[in-house]
This record gives C-alpha cells, sequence and structure tokens, in this order.
C-alpha cells in the first residue's frame, strides 16, 4: 500500500492545495521589514494589543471550557426532545459571518439589546466597549468550537466504563467528574486548543460589538487592521507576523501533547 | 424618490442598449464615454456621490459608475496596493497625498463637522466642553481617516480632553454608534447628520470651524478608464453636481 504509485490526480489538487494555503504566508514573510522589525516589536501599542489578546482569548476558552463541556456531555449523553435542533443551533456561530455575529450580540446584550437594556437599567452595566464584551464576542464564535470537538470525543469514548460505575452505585456527577472527564481530557485539550485559536484570531464580533479602542478592547487582529487602514502596510506586516508566530508557536507546542493524529 | 431613480436607470440602460444597437455605424467621436468607472470615494460622500452617480449615467448612456466607499486612509491603501479605480474622492488632501499615482486634485467641497446624539438629544449635550462628562459614551474616528483627524484638531482647539470609548474605522461607523444608542453623542461631518435626520440630532460647536476639511478629487494615472473617469470627475465639479452636494450640506470649496 505504502509503496504504490500516489495517482495524479489526487497528488496535483492536493499540492495546488498545500501552495495556496502557504503562498500567502510567504507573501507575508517576503514584505516583513526585517531591519526594522525589533523597533517595531518593542512599540508600545504592539506590546498592549498583544497582551489584550492573550488575555482575552484565555479568558474565552475559560468561559468556554465551563459552559460547553457540560452542553457537549449533555448532546452526547442525554436523550432529550429537541436535540437535533439545540445540535443544529450550536453549529449555527460556526457559519455566521463573525461581523453578524458582533451585531447579533449589540442587539441582544448592547445598551438598547434584549438584555442589555435590562442589564443597564438593574446594574448600571453596560457591556460595549469593554474588554469583557471582548471575551464575550470571542466566546460567541469559539464554542461551537469546543462543543463540537468534545461531544465528537464523548461519542466515541467508550461508554462501558461508565456504565460499569454506575452499576458500581456511582452516581452520575461522580461517574461524570472521575470516569467521563478522564477519559476525555485529550478531547477536551484538542477542542480548548481550537477554541483559543479562534478567538485569538476573532475580528469582525469583536469591533462591531466591542468597539475598537488601544488598551481596552483594541486587539491583536484589531489592531492590524487599523494598522493596514492608516496606510502603515509595513506595520500591519510586523503585527501579522507577531500573531502568526504566537498562534503557530502555541499550535505547534501543544500538538504533540494533544494533536496528535494516528 | 425610489421610482425616480429606477425610472432613470431604465432608461439609462434602455439607452446603452441602444448605442450597443448601432454598432455598425460610423465610429462616434473619439472621446466618447463608456463603460465602467470605477469610483473610490470618502464614506461621508456615499449619499451624495451615488445620487451624482445615477444622473452621471443618465446623462452618459452606456457608462456604468461603481462605488467603493470607505474611510480615506482605507481607500488610499487600496489603491496603493493596486486597486483598480479610476477616481478617487477623499475627505482631506491628506489621504489624497499617500496615493502614488494622483494627478493634480481638484478640491471640490469642505465639510465641518457636528456632534451627533440621539433625537430629541436626551443627555442635553450643548457643546464639545459636554462631551467631558463621565457619564457620556462618546465615539471617535480613528486618527487616520479624515473625520479623525479633524475632530482631533477641533477638540484641541477647543482645550478640553475628550475621552472616547472607540475609534472607529470610518464616518458612516461612529453614526451608527449613535444610531444603535450604543454611543450618546460621536464627532461626524455636517452631511452625516443631514442624512441620518430622521435618527439623530446635529449640535453644532463653534471649535469646528478650525478643521474643515478640503474634499479632493483626481482622476488616477492608473485609471483603466481615463475618458470615462475624467468625464465623472468634470461632472462632479459641474454646478448640477453641486446643487446636490450643497443640498447634502456640504459647503462650496
Amino acid at each position: 500500500m505504502k509503496s504504490a504509485r500516489v495517482p495524479v490526480p489526487l497528488l496535483v489538487p492536493a499540492v495546488l492545495g498545500l501552495v495556496f494555503l502557504i503562498l500567502p504566508l510567504v507573501g507575508l514573510l517576503a514584505r516583513t521589514p526585517w531591519a526594522t522589525l525589533f523597533d517595531r516589536l518593542g512599540d508600545p501599542g504592539v506590546v498592549t494589543a498583544l497582551r489584550l489578546s492573550l488575555l482575552t482569548s484565555t479568558l474565552a476558552t475559560v468561559l468556554c471550557l465551563v459552559l460547553g463541556v457540560p452542553l457537549a456531555w449533555l448532546l452526547a449523553r442525554v436523550t432529550f426532545p429537541g436535540r437535533r435542533l439545540v445540535r443544529a443551533l450550536i453549529t449555527v456561530p460556526l457559519v455566521l459571518p463573525p461581523v453578524v455575529g458582533g451585531i447579533a450580540l449589540l442587539l441582544a446584550l448592547g445598551r438598547r439589546g434584549l438584555v442589555g437594556q435590562w442589564l443597564d437599567a438593574t446594574f448600571g452595566i453596560t457591556l460595549p466597549f469593554t474588554t469583557a464584551a471582548v471575551v464575550i464576542a470571542e466566546s460567541f464564535v469559539a464554542l461551537p468550537f469546543l462543543v463540537i470537538a468534545v461531544e465528537g470525543a464523548l461519542r466515541g469514548a467508550d461508554s462501558r466504563y461508565e456504565e460499569a460505575a454506575a452499576t458500581l452505585g456511582s452516581k452520575r456527577w461522580t461517574t461524570f467528574t472521575h470516569v467521563t472527564l478522564p477519559l476525555v481530557a485529550p478531547g477536551i485539550a484538542a477542542g480548548a486548543v481550537l477554541c483559543w485559536a479562534r478567538a485569538l484570531g476573532e475580528f469582525g464580533a469583536t469591533i462591531t460589538f466591542a468597539g475598537n479602542y488601544p488598551g481596552v478592547t483594541q486587539t491583536m487582529p484589531l489592531a492590524v487592521y487599523q494598522t493596514m487602514e492608516s496606510g502603515d502596510l509595513e506595520g500591519a506586516v510586523v503585527l501579522s507576523l507577531i500573531l502568526l508566530v504566537v498562534s503557530v508557536a502555541i499550535l505547534a507546542g501543544l500538538r504533540d501533547r494533544w494533536l496528535t493524529a494516528p | 424618490m425610489r421610482f425616480a431613480v429606477a425610472a432613470g436607470l431604465t432608461a439609462g440602460m434602455a439607452l446603452a442598449g441602444c448605442g450597443g444597437g448601432k454598432a455598425g455605424e460610423p465610429m462616434a467621436s473619439g472621446s466618447a464615454v463608456t463603460g465602467t468607472i470605477t469610483v473610490f470615494a470618502a464614506a461621508s460622500l456615499t449619499e451624495s456621490f451615488t445620487t451624482i452617480g445615477r444622473r452621471f449615467e443618465v446623462a452618459h448612456p452606456g457608462t456604468t459608475v461603481t462605488f467603493n466607499f470607505a474611510g480615506s486612509s482605507a481607500l488610499a491603501t487600496q489603491i496603493n496596493e493596486g486597486a483598480p479605480a479610476d477616481v478617487f474622492a477623499a475627505a482631506s488632501p491628506k489621504n489624497m497625498q499617500a496615493v502614488t499615482d494622483a494627478g493634480t486634485p481638484a478640491t471640490f467641497v469642505k465639510n465641518q463637522l457636528v456632534i451627533v446624539v440621539a433625537k430629541g438629544n436626551p443627555k442635553g449635550v450643548a457643546g464639545l466642553a459636554g462631551l467631558t462628562r463621565p457619564d457620556l459614551k462618546v465615539a471617535l474616528c480613528a486618527e487616520a481617516v479624515p473625520c479623525g483627524a479633524a475632530a482631533r484638531t477641533a477638540i484641541e482647539a477647543s482645550g478640553v480632553k475628550v475621552t472616547p470609548v472607540t475609534l472607529e474605522q470610518d464616518v458612516k461607523a461612529a453614526l451608527s454608534k449613535v444610531k444603535l444608542g450604543e454611543v450618546d453623542a460621536a464627532l461626524v461631518y455636517r452631511t452625516d447628520a443631514k442624512a441620518s435626520a430622521a435618527d439623530v440630532d446635529a449640535v453644532e460647536f463653534p471649535e469646528s470651524a478650525k478643521a474643515i476639511n478640503d474634499y479632493p478629487i483626481v482622476v488616477l494615472k492608473t485609471a483603466k478608464n481615463p475618458a470615462g473617469a475624467r468625464a465623472f470627475v468634470d461632472y462632479v465639479l459641474s454646478s448640477e453636481a453641486a446643487t446636490v452636494l450643497t443640498g447634502a450640506g456640504f459647503q462650496a470649496p
């Protein structure tokens, strides 16, 4: 099998696909101003945006884990009416253009939104233009990634261990914490990494729902966009490169542990 | 209004169709204006240029004017990166200078900032000094875009310190934050306030006189349709277009 020739009709599109994915990254590297790179790296604006990006995407991942793992368990282990509909609804943010997600978040959680209005009137809390809004926007787009990954892991896990625990008198909660979680831990970790990466790259929902202000809501992708818009192409390339290096480094660091494909 | 525009378009298309039918006839004069003219224009020109474009199409059968409206700085970047544009109309000379292939631009209008607030001005905003109140959320344009640069000049002239909650990428985005009710006030052009008069109120402030923007327009050297581009720019500089522009709240240059 291994020594068999790869059919050309498969090889050509496969190589083209690879080139298509890599070429833009080569373009980015080709335009990188290596001479001034280190001066720009130390720019306080860059540091601020990078710190905010790392903070918000990590918080968003924590929020997604807290909400997403139980949701995935519910979908995988409990039969209830409308389960298929719920599963379909969870994938909506996945296919929704993020900017639409941002508008939807404004209409739900904005100062005049369905829930936002009540939040403002009752607690005096307004979410837009806060760092919390960035975390919410990132979680909204990233949560489906985690739920789908964890649900897949749960469905693939051998349910006989859970059944054995139940036979031995273990309550469902104890079974979940002592049997199910350790069993699907690699799946959860893989989902969390995907979720984090998606949150780190979030742009559309963030700029629409959270606005754009350095240090508060301007994450790296927003900083890249604004730098590009202001005509500073070189600066935008440097920021993009940082984002690329950070995401690749973290994915590579975790790959061996969590994302090993057979 | 909508019907009138549609009728105008239909007439234009019908005429264009006739022109096509006469293909066998002797060539029209060499300067005949036809084809698509791609116009990159500042976001604040959205309403008036859309109207002007439709009238131009009716006046020059066989032409189609397509627009790309965005912040002037974004448009300048796009043009420098090779976006196919025939005409560039910016909201400030600074963004025009950033375009390497611009010829000699002509100033066609001026525009001035106002404070826009929700209909009825529920927070009682009276002037720039009023925007410093801590209970007030303010949106400004990012400094790279002309409305942001003008806002900064005006705010500095007034000596007050305004801390915005967001820096928007073009004037329409800042305006929409007021329309949504997410901010209480924004600095936008008088023309944007006028175009959205149904949703927002405008508060004039004296310092805006120190930050009046000149709007330059130019035929780009890289234009694919230079004859069409020239004709469109001439039309924008005509008295007919001036009526549309002043009607929208622009000032004569």
